[in-house]
């Protein structure tokens, strides 16, 4: 059955997590419909405790192709990592 | 089950009110597992097995905490699988076939509208275990109750199409509403003992609920004083119930005690 219902991409949060993580995608006619489908879906297995659902019409992503231009920059500028300066102990893991 | 075993088992009221409730939950849960994989959309499928699997689990306390009370050595299994048509005591409404998605939503709201009130009266049962049960059962009920009402909504106030389907629904299944709300011996029994509730004294808040999803669903409500089916509590079912337990129990009948 060919559905023509939008599509969204839904992000889940874990209950020990502080992001939202991308998890999939589904189809629903408006926002309230896609949350309930998305914890339907991908909540089954205690996957997380927030929902955010976002069409995906509205998602701008960064084409391939512009992957060199873009990203390789910053391949070899070990000068912007912040791992120059020694740590005393009490603050390792800061 | 032979007339011996019959006469040896303590088929007590409290047994009947169990197996009512486990019964309801399994039939239904059966039902809805008859979807799966035949779903109008793979979000919907997933719904209803998940719906379907809730149900099952609900089930399998009631009836597990049935067997104990019969003592008659019946566990979850044997009172799911080894027991005839006239021994289950489910409410007509839930052994009717599925039908189209309206059919099976609007099945699926005048129950779960029903079940959440229930669930609800049984936390506060005598019967800690009862009201374990319930206070488990209701986290998945409130989700249940707030998908059907949802879909009852959009296919009311859809397209024409759908809200002449739901329409139909809606009128041919109200016949079987009415039974939810009666009481009998076995109902004036747990009441008695403060385990159970009055059905009838749910109905008013039923049909409020019922009344304010069909107006925002564009749907008309039935007669109220319509006359009403009954007889599932009391083990006398529809012809539905007999082919479905047939598909239900068909492998522990043929293969006694298969485990794997």
């Amino acid at each position: 059955m060919k559905t023509n219902l939008p599509l969204w991409e839904v992000f889940i949060r874990s209950q020990h997590g502080l992001a939202h993580k991308h998890v999939g995608s589904l189809h629903a006619s408006d926002g309230e419909m896609a949350i309930n489908n998305a914890r339907d879906v991908y909540t089954r297995r205690n996957e997380g405790v927030s929902i955010w659902v976002v069409p995906s019409a509205a998602i701008v992503a960064s084409s391939p192709v512009d992957k060199e231009p873009l990203f390789a920059p910053a391949t070899s500028k070990i000068y912007r990592h912040p791992t120059f300066f020694p740590m005393p102990d009490a603050v390792k893991h800061i | 089950m032979t007339a011996m075993a019959m006469k040896n088992t303590m088929q007590t009221p409290k047994f009947t009110y169990l197996t009512r409730l486990g019964d309801t939950a399994l039939i239904l849960s059966q039902r809805m597992s008859e979807w799966c994989g035949k779903g109008p959309a793979l979000e919907e499928d997933m719904a209803l097995a998940n719906t379907a699997l809730d149900l099952l689990g609900q089930s399998r306390l009631w009836l597990s905490y049935a067997g104990e009370i019969e003592r008659a050595g019946r566990d979850e299994d044997a009172l799911a699988y080894l027991r005839g048509d006239r021994e289950f005591r489910n409410f007509l409404l839930v052994e009717l076939p599925n039908g189209n998605y309206a059919d099976t939503m609007t099945r699926e709201f005048y129950f779960d509208a029903w079940h959440a009130l229930a669930l609800a009266a049984l936390t506060r049962s005598t019967d800690p275990r009862i009201a374990e049960i319930a206070v488990k059962s209701q986290k998945e009920v409130t989700y249940h109750l707030r998908r059907s009402s949802d879909l009852v909504v959009r296919m009311g106030d859809g397209t024409e199409q759908s809200h002449d389907l739901i329409q139909a629904a809606v009128n041919a299944l109200w016949p079987y509403t009415g039974e939810l709300f009666q009481s009998d011996a076995v109902d004036a029994d747990m009441v008695e003992s403060g385990e159970g509730f009055d059905p009838a004294l749910l109905k008013p808040e039923w049909q409020n609920y019922v009344a304010q999803v069909f107006s925002v669903a564009t749907l008309a409500v039935p007669e109220a004083g319509a006359w009403m089916q009954k007889g599932g509590k009391q083990g006398i079912h529809s012809e539905h119930l007999g082919y479905l337990l047939a598909e239900m129990q068909v492998l522990q009948r043929a293969n006694p005690g298969a485990k794997w």
